[in-house]
């Protein structure tokens, strides 16, 4: 079912003047309550007045994640905080974390775009949903939670972690539907097989997978073990968490919510638009939050993007799955690595897992070094050294020819790298500690 | 007659041999033989046990990656030249060895050699011809 027919099926030029009353709105809105864009559009000469409609939106400066860290806690909020319903912050690997807040409109906001992310993976109302996303200061499991309250889902409020728990009431209350990270979904299935159960005759049909970059690969794998239907959700606390972009089962792309995210891929070099289906970063205006709306705001992901219908019906565009956050990529080199890069190799090669992690470290007066951290599943354990040496340089040679830079790689006991209930920690960047 | 080794794989890491070793001393189990081989970075842990299968039940619930190899233990005079002359017995007859550890017994003059064939059937047979004592699962559990 599509949630929101009207905005979700709505036709481009009606669409365009949705959005342009709404960016102008946005424009007035900022300007008015929040001192520090008004500052920002002065310094950018631009005045809400020139912007007209849609169009006009390169003409607004970008927002980026500084700016909101050098506004920590409340300074990108253009509400009073009494006015603010709820805050969530992100942890934010280093300074100080991202604050945000939603007032109850945003809030009404979020629901529904949560519902429609739902039923565009497939939910229907009455369906039973087991939210195994963190409940808390990270926006994915209360995000996720309006939005199943709003489209009268029964919810299992599971939060995440407390694996053997998960399993059991999965197993017990016959959910359909999952919500949690990619890599928590493959981590859980190695629980279940040690506890007898077969993932494959799990009540999950439909995945609702976020909060981290997955590959195609890994997709296949989780549809594999689990014998679900696994779909991507896309979101950032900054804009409102999940909710801003999902796959249909058609699992071409994720559609994005433009009637209120408004989504443009620019070239990271020249900061310009980038064609339809290129690649380039994604940056999002929010066109009608009031806690704390952002303009053009940079979100670091590398998409791609198109406008063509998709089948399902819906008339939104579609952005590629994310290749990768410029966050998690790290620069070896002077080559940009990605762990999904990582990922894809390791998921190819028959009997490992992706179980990784990604090491870099510079020794004084030497280049970068990246070792790459692979678990040891029982499949491809060998009691022969030379087996396993072999498998090392095997895992390293395909690593090499897809970067193009030397890695070492090492096997490690299995569970050695620390599992995600959130997030997975795929890299560990010595080189700055 | 072929025996049954556990292998176990291990980082390089303090305490990981004696967390595998207090393991199977919890679960009543005997180590009868041990070799490890190892690398820069991780090692693997060869053992003949009188309980192989229980072993590996229990190693792998604790979350350690184990496989059972078929093995074949001889039984050789304690005394120089022993390893030598069975050696040669291989060697004339074309078979390989991937790798062998070896272990004195307590109370006789035998010592013991665990050894990892590329054929084990084979080495089996030409043992035999060449009236070499092989162990069998009983005299690992009886030693």
């Amino acid at each position: 079912m599509i949630w929101n027919e009207k905005m979700e099926c709505m036709g481009a030029e009606e669409m365009r003047e949705v959005q342009s009353a709404r960016l102008r709105e946005t424009v007035a809105y900022v300007y008015k309550n929040c001192p520090r864009y008004k500052k920002k559009l002065h310094e950018h000469n631009v005045a809400p007045e020139d912007i007209t409609g849609i169009d006009d939106i390169s003409k607004l400066p970008f927002t980026v994640k500084e700016d909101l860290r050098d506004s920590y806690p409340f300074g990108l909020f253009s509400r009073p905080t009494k006015e603010i319903a709820e805050i969530h912050v992100s942890s934010g690997t280093t300074g100080n974390p991202t604050v945000v807040g939603y007032t109850r409109e945003d809030i009404r906001l979020w629901s529904d775009v949560m519902a429609r992310s739902f039923a565009c993976a497939g939910a229907l109302p009455g369906d039973m949903i087991q939210i195994a996303y963190g409940y808390g200061l990270f926006t994915g499991g209360l995000g996720a939670h309006y939005g199943a309250l709003e489209m009268g889902l029964t919810i299992i409020p599971a939060s995440s972690g407390q694996t053997k728990r998960q399993l059991k009431l999965m197993h017990d209350f016959k959910p359909r539907l999952l919500a949690c990270t990619p890599s928590y979904c493959l981590y859980m299935a190695e629980e279940a097989r040690e506890m007898g159960l077969d993932p494959k005759k799990s009540s999950w049909e439909i995945g609702i997978f976020g909060a981290e970059p997955w590959s195609e690969s890994m997709r296949k794998e989780i549809e594999d073990t689990w014998n679900i239907l696994a779909t991507d959700i896309y979101g950032l606390s900054e804009i409102i968490g999940p909710g801003v972009a999902q796959e249909c089962g058609f699992k071409k792309g994720l559609h994005i919510f433009w009637d209120v995210f408004y989504p443009e891929v620019i070239n990271q070099k020249t900061l310009k638009h980038a064609k339809e289906g290129e690649e380039g970063e994604l940056v999002i205006t929010t066109l009608t939050k009031r806690g704390m709306p952002l303009l053009r705001y940079r979100t670091r992901d590398i998409v791609s993007i198109t406008y063509e219908r998709c089948r399902c019906g819906r008339t939104t565009p579609r952005i590629s799955k994310i290749q990768g956050r410029t966050d998690d990529m790290i620069i070896v080199r002077g080559i940009n690595v990605f762990p999904s890069q990582i990922e894809h190799v390791l998921l190819g090669i028959e009997g490992t897992k992706p179980h990784y992690q990604l090491v870099v470290d510079r020794k004084a007066g030497k280049l970068d070094e990246l070792e790459i951290l692979v678990e040891v599943e029982q499949k491809i354990f060998s009691d022969e050294i030379k087996q396993l040496r072999l498998l090392e340089e095997k895992i390293a040679k395909e690593i090499e020819s897809v970067l193009g830079i030397f890695v070492k790689v090492r096997l490690v006991e299995p569970k050695t790298i620390e599992r995600s209930e959130g997030k997975a920690k795929r890299v560990i960047d010595k080189r700055t500690a | 007659m072929k025996l049954v080794q556990i292998s176990v794989f291990l980082e390089n890491k303090q305490g990981r041999l004696f967390e595998v070793c207090s393991l199977l001393g919890k679960e009543k189990i005997n180590i009868r033989a041990l070799s490890v081989a190892e690398s820069e970075e991780f090692g693997i842990l060869r053992m003949v046990v009188d309980n192989p299968t229980k072993a590996v039940a229990a190693l792998k619930k604790r979350g350690f990656v184990a496989s059972l190899t078929d093995i074949v233990a001889v039984e050789v005079d304690d005394k120089p030249g022993g390893l030598a002359s069975i050696l040669g017995v291989f060697s004339k007859n074309n078979i390989n060895v991937e790798y062998m550890y070896g272990f004195v017994e307590k109370f006789s003059d035998k010592a013991i050699l665990v050894f990892r064939f590329d054929d084990a059937n084979k080495a089996i047979k030409v043992l035999a011809r060449n009236k070499i004592s092989i162990i069998g699962e009983k005299d690992i559990k009886s030693l």
